[in-house]
């Protein structure tokens, strides 16, 4: 094994960016050694320099970046030294590239046949008819449906997961030694990202290609890796064999990531998320030695900032190194986050009443004189559910199944086609915002997904949160509004001198603690939260959520969480309602929805979610097919289009009836009572670490 | 993570006048006499017209001095605001440089560079035996405040239907777009050939058919913002918390079109610019006598059409020629920068 | 893409229906019809006319008729292809027109014949390489040539070419017969003021597809850095820089009066000039519409292109 080559090999690397400030570091010193079929991947927060490693090993590093130090030895030769014309000739032969986005990395101009059959053309000079057989033979290979007409389409005809499955044909055609994968799922749902997952398994088996998968879910890398880099501000600060990492981390930083993303079987009271405390220091700023420092609570000055640290191997021939001065002297048992017995609250009366809500959009083809023909987009399909004081109610779907659609039927920026919803003894369906007072819609409040969408740039954050107060009249008196956003900047734990600063000056997490105390001004019954960590980094996210729980929490307000996420819902949330395609599949107690009986949707979505803990062991459930558009959903069951239980002749006509399993346990479903209720726990923790690491 | 206090007087006196609210004053001081001089000069009483523009210089000075200063790190844009301000400056300070009377004929055809009855004319005389120079730094007035305020008006109007159309969306956006796209479908000269022949020309009515060639254009811009901001979440919480759509309109999507505005006002003052030339020259635009660049190369055309009396038209063609290419400068510049940050 | 091409035809129609309303209401207006008095029977004359004899010149024209009567005539004599005689030339409206499209139709050919490859040609290589010695070169040129105003680059020629080195003729009229010598300052001040606007745009287009992700793709994927450009970029690079192509076709009928005032050149615009001056108002009427039917047809054709261009909107 030793005496191998490795198929690529970092030694050193450092790679900056060239800017008007000057020179920006944005990876230092970064060694790997990657061996033939083995799977690396390399995790860390963004900002971190992750795909700048992988656009250094291709050699293109645009027009401001340079390789400044170090050595990149691909089969032993060092690419560095190597020609335009050899580098051409090793790119997209020998190593080949996924991309983060499909949809923007292939030419939009160009038949995907085409583009497919430039990789044999070119690199192996067949002829255009050869090139174009393996390239329909490649795309079968991916597991895509009828190839022939994939061959012929644009990139914009096919879905988001069928692009990426080109893409990693395109990649596979000339059978590389070695394949990068940048955040290859980042920027699919989550059914569709096991799908690809799971594809990419295969091929690493298959055709025993070495890889590099990039992300910054540490489950996505454990269901694929053999190795892990961790990265943290241009560094690698931790590397060694999946299990040995996941299991016995021994730097603070992953101990930290780890303590802040949620784990299956435990929850919101159980065990608090812990963040990781401080921000990530921008590549100008970075602290002298250990750059990790300033947010470590094992920092010890006159050490940890003496000068640039080494990797150093945990034990002799452990092949686990790590970049860290302490690391044999930390209690790391210690460093294990300690279940927090929290009271569960009591939640109280019923707060908000759906009944029914249905939402159809009619898209029409307007022109300046004619109107031609209709559709009916069916956003919302009967939903009913409630919602009682200082309870969170999430509701799960992946995109287009009606989530934000509801949210704004809520706020009243849409109305409601038919059925009720309720705040306390108000009727809200049909009453739009500008028809509500002032009281209504401050008692119903919401938090933004997106960061950096969601304060204006042009004004300042006190302004901002100012005007909310005005504009609800919580008070009028200049003095009283500064003191009361003084107050609201201290619940969200920011510094009261941001009141003066304009967003962009804010990190994303900082302005979603804004966007919640813009939202909690008005001292709110209730808040919708859509989406309002998915943006963030993980560390962050840990952060967030636990102030939005805390607020929540002390003023006992009733709290709407919208996601995709599974697992940070199973965190916080005290029912759950899951929808597919603007219908609601399954509503529960949060532990009814994660055991069995499962609505076949939940199964797949609880199969799906990636989970960074080497105990627990998945059962599979790999959905084949692409979410249907929702402007022509099937006739029956939303679902039957992709589910792996579908009953023939039923489910595609007919509209599944709802069975009851406990008071508060809905499933609409054709499969029979008893088969859903013998349906195996998709998730087992096994509780002998030891044991699963084999 | 400390709280910085600013003590009010710790500021340099550069910093004091970057601020916004210091700008605008700056502003209004050097504009709003020299917008008197120029439209309401003949009201003023001697006395009053003597005095008025000397504020101006000053401020003329100071804003071109801020330009430079917090633009320095884009050659491009200090070197356009620097040919505008030179303008700008001669514009406000003509009065009281040592100039010849530009409408007094002295001798006529007197090349550059010689001198005659008296007077030594640097840029030599025209047809009429006016002095050149003087002619060419008074004749930036007329340009200027008409083209400034044409632009402004029609920035004004044309921003205002943008919003309308792009956030209120339906029947507004209908109807506001058809007549801009009527407008838009004549040719801009058409439009300002048929708009100054029916109105007959002045001033005043450049500015309007200015405000009809370019606000439907403006208009396109600003609706095209709009609609790419409104789906923002920030204007989803300022609609969740009831705000008036004029609130919204002017108070979240305004401020936040400004950039790309600026950008395309720079350019337009230059269009603006060549088109007021332009018609004075085919005969629509501003009337005699007063000097103007266009009327200048108007008259010189049909007279000068020798190697030896080239400099007629020469000089006031190189004169809009460098205030255009200032303002367009000053727009290269200003992208540039927004890219980079 | 045939409904796309009728509906905006069909928004065409209604547009060409609007503007020649409101043309025919200004003209209708007492004052023009008193500056057709004054241009047939001189200034002195209308001003000697007392209002009954006006009336009854105004009858004799035809112009007493209400006005809904007339327009309706004149739309119906317009779609015969009857646009009505010129005061001023004293021929019909059509065949003067004619001859000067034709005219400004040779100049345009030349333009476009020198601009295009041009200018295609620099933007393409400029933006190729972002920040290089050639696109900082174009960037300067091209700012340059765009700022001076045509006027202004008319002046610098003409001094240069023909006062100065006596090359070329200073007008253009061609009044003893076609002259291909007096056709090079026109189009060569065309060329300039226009070149760089259109190269600026292709270089942003370029540029801006030099960094997508797709060129990373294509370039990651080992193809030859010339078919990368010639196959993955140009296709994509060039579709902006065509609609604006086009839409230089409606700035050349009637927004280079200027050029055709100065040099003398006898084409559309300097008899739209002229005609206005004067109060043509048949030829006014007749032109501006024609130049609105060649301006809405020139960005139909520059839409219709771009979908036609661009396979994402093509096919959704």
């Amino acid at each position: 094994m030793s005496e191998q080559v490795p198929v690529l090999e970092c030694r050193n690397l450092s790679v900056s960016y060239f800017v008007r400030a000057g020179e920006i570091p944005a990876v230092v010193d970064f060694t790997m050694k990657l061996m033939p079929g083995e799977a690396q991947g390399i995790v860390g927060e963004s900002g971190c320099g992750k795909s700048t490693v992988a656009l250094a090993i291709m050699n293109y590093m645009g027009r401001n970046g340079a390789i400044v130090g170090g050595q990149i030895l691909f089969e032993g030769r060092d690419m560095r030294t190597m020609s335009d014309e050899e580098l051409r000739q090793i790119r997209g032969s020998k190593i080949a590239m996924v991309y983060q986005e499909p949809m923007a990395s292939l030419n939009p101009s160009m038949k995907i046949g085409d583009q497919l059959a430039e990789v044999p053309l070119f690199h192996e000079g067949v002829s255009e008819d050869e090139a174009k057989r393996r390239a329909r033979e490649m795309l079968s290979n991916v597991r895509l449906p009828d190839p022939g007409r994939i061959m012929e389409s644009y990139p914009h005809q096919i879905s988001g997961g069928q692009q990426q499955r080109v893409v990693i044909a395109m990649a596979l055609l000339s059978n590389p030694k070695l394949l990068l994968l940048d955040e290859p799922t980042t920027a699919l749902d989550v059914t569709v990202e096991a799908g690809i997952v799971e594809l990419i398994k295969e091929i690493s088996s298959e055709f025993g290609t070495s890889m590099i998968y990039i992300s910054h879910n540490l489950g996505l890398i454990l269901e694929t890796c053999d190795r892990i880099t961790v990265m943290y501000s241009g560094e690698a600060v931790e590397v060694g064999d999946i299990h040995t990492v996941f299991n016995n981390m021994r730097h603070p930083y992953t101990r930290g990531l780890f303590n802040s993303i949620p784990v299956p079987g435990a929850d919101k009271n159980a065990r608090p998320l812990v963040a990781i405390r401080g921000q990530l220091p921008l590549p100008h700023e970075r602290p002298k030695g250990c750059y990790f420092g300033p947010r470590c609570d094992y920092f010890e000055a006159g050490r940890c900032d003496a000068g640039h640290l080494p990797m150093e191997e945990v034990a002799p021939g452990s092949n686990h190194f790590v970049r860290c001065v302490r690391f044999a002297e930390i209690d790391w048992e210690a460093l294990k986050p300690k279940p927090k017995e929290q009271e569960p609250i009591e939640p109280g009366d019923v707060v908000l009443r759906v009944e029914n809500l249905t939402k159809h959009y009619e898209v029409e083809h307007t022109g300046l004189l004619f109107v031609s023909e209709k559709r009916t987009v069916k956003a919302n399909e009967k939903i009913s559910f409630r919602a009682r004081e200082a309870e969170t109610v999430a509701i799960v779907g992946e995109s287009g199944c009606g989530k934000s659609t509801f949210a704004k039927v809520l706020m009243g920026l849409e109305e409601a086609s038919a059925g009720r919803v309720q705040l306390g003894n108000l009727e809200l369906s049909k009453l739009p915002v500008e028809a509500r007072d002032g009281a209504t819609i401050s008692r119903l409040q919401m938090v933004f997904q997106n960061p950096f969408d969601t304060l204006n740039p042009s004004h300042t954050v006190g302004a901002q949160i100012a005007r909310v107060i005005k504009k609800f009249g919580i008070e009028k008196d200049p003095e009283r509004i500064r003191e009361r956003v003084y107050e609201l900047l201290d619940t969200v734990k920011l510094p009261r001198d941001f009141a003066d600063r304009k967003p962009r000056q804010l990190s994303g997490g900082q302005k979603q603690r804004v966007g919640i105390a813009r939202a909690f001004a008005g001292d709110p019954k209730m808040v919708i939260a859509d989406e309002p960590v998915s943006a963030l980094d993980v560390s962050v996210q840990a952060a967030v959520t636990g102030l939005l729980m805390d607020i929540q929490r002390e003023n006992r307000t009733t709290l709407l969480f919208i996601s995709h996420d599974l697992s940070v819902v199973r965190y916080l949330s005290d029912r759950i309602v899951v929808m597919y395609l603007g219908q609601i599949m399954e509503k529960g107690l949060t532990e009814e929805i994660f055991s069995p009986p499962y609505h076949p949707y939940t199964e797949a979505l609880l199969s799906a979610v990636p989970i960074a803990d080497t105990r627990v062991e998945k059962r599979k459930v790999v959905l084949t097919g692409e979410l249907p558009s929702p402007t022509d959903p099937p006739k029956g069951c939303p679902f039957s289009t992709r589910c792996p239980y579908v009953i023939e002749g039923l489910c595609e006509t007919t509209p599944p009836p709802v069975r009851s399993f406990s008071d508060s346990h809905t499933i609409a479903c054709h499969l029979e009572e008893a088969r859903l209720t013998a349906m195996e726990p998709v998730i087992k923790i096994d509780d002998d670490p030891a044991q699963a690491a084999e | 993570m400390a709280v910085t206090t600013q003590v009010p007087g710790s500021s340099s006196l550069l910093e004091r006048l970057q601020r916004p609210r210091v700008i605008i004053a700056l502003m209004l001081v050097m504009w709003l006499p020299l917008m008197t001089y120029v439209m309401f000069g003949n009201y003023l009483g001697q006395q009053l017209k003597d005095l008025i523009l000397l504020p101006a210089i000053p401020a003329t000075f100071l804003l071109w001095l801020v330009a430079v200063i917090s633009w320095r790190e884009s050659w491009v844009a200090v070197l356009g605001v620097t040919l505008v301000f030179f303008w700008l400056l001669v514009a406000v300070s003509a009065p009281y440089l040592p100039l010849i009377d530009p409408n007094k004929p002295i001798a006529p055809f007197t090349v550059p560079g010689l001198e005659r009855k008296g007077h030594y004319f640097i840029l030599g005389a025209d047809l009429k035996g006016r002095d050149m120079l003087s002619r060419t730094l008074w004749g930036c007035q007329r340009v200027l405040v008409w083209g400034v305020t044409a632009t402004l008006v029609a920035y004004i109007i044309g921003s205002m239907l943008g919003l309308l159309a792009g956030y209120l969306a339906g029947w507004w956006d209908e109807v506001i777009s058809f007549i801009s796209n009527v407008l838009l479908s004549f040719p801009v000269m058409v439009l300002y050939i048929l708009i100054l022949n029916y109105l007959g020309p002045s001033g005043f009515n450049i500015v309007i058919a200015v405000t009809f060639a370019s606000a439907p254009a403006i208009m396109r811009i600003v609706r095209g913002l709009t609609l790419d901001m409104k789906s923002r979440d920030y204007i989803f919480a300022a609609q969740t918390r009831g705000e008036h759509p004029l609130w919204i309109m002017l108070v979240e999507l305004l401020p936040n079109a400004r950039g790309p505005i600026i950008v395309d006002a720079c350019l337009r003052l230059g269009y603006t610019t060549v088109a007021i030339t332009t018609l004075t020259f085919l005969g629509l635009g501003l009337p005699p006598p007063d000097p103007d660049w266009g009327l200048m190369i108007k008259e010189a055309a049909k007279v000068a059409m020798l190697w030896k009396f080239s400099y007629m038209l020469l000089i006031p063609a190189l004169a809009v020629s460098s205030l255009i290419l200032g303002f367009n400068l000053m727009a290269d510049g200003l992208r540039e920068m927004s890219l980079k940050d | 893409m045939l409904k796309l091409i009728f509906r905006r035809l069909l928004q065409m129609l209604l547009i060409m229906a609007v503007v020649s309303f409101i043309l025919f209401l200004v003209f209708d207006s007492d004052k023009f019809k008193k500056q057709i008095a004054t241009a047939e029977l001189g200034g002195f004359a209308v001003s000697t006319l007392s209002e009954e004899d006006y009336q009854k010149w105004l009858a004799k024209k035809g112009l007493d008729v209400p006005f809904h009567e007339r327009y309706v005539k004149w739309v119906l004599d317009v779609l015969r292809g009857d646009f009505g005689q010129s005061f001023e030339k004293n021929t019909s409206v059509a065949s003067l027109i004619g001859e000067r499209l034709i005219n400004t139709g040779i100049l345009a050919f030349w333009v476009f014949a020198l601009m295009i490859p041009l200018s295609l040609t620099l933007g393409v290589l400029a933006g190729m390489k972002e920040g290089s010695f050639q696109d900082r070169t174009l960037s300067f040129i091209a700012v340059f040539t765009t700022s001076i105003p045509e006027i202004a680059t008319a002046i610098i020629l003409t001094v240069i070419l023909a006062l100065g080195l006596g090359w070329l003729p200073t007008k253009s009229a061609m009044i003893s017969g076609w002259d291909w010598k007096q056709l090079v300052l026109p189009v060569l001040t065309l060329v300039v003021y226009d070149f760089g606007y259109v190269a600026r745009m292709t270089r942003a287009s370029m540029a801006e597809v030099m960094t997508s992700q797709y060129i990373r793709t294509a370039v990651l994927k080992g193809i030859p850095y010339r078919r990368v450009i010639m196959k993955h970029a140009l296709r994509n690079a060039l579709i902006a820089p065509f609609t604006i192509i086009v839409l230089q076709l409606n700035w050349l009928l009637s927004g280079v009066v200027v050029v055709e005032v100065f040099f003398e050149y006898n084409g559309f615009g300097k008899l739209l000039l002229e005609a206005a001056l004067f109060g043509d108002v048949y030829v006014i009427q007749a032109a501006t519409l024609i130049a609105v039917f060649v301006a809405v047809l020139s960005q139909i054709i520059s839409d219709v292109g771009y979908t036609f261009l661009n396979p994402r909107i093509r096919f959704s």
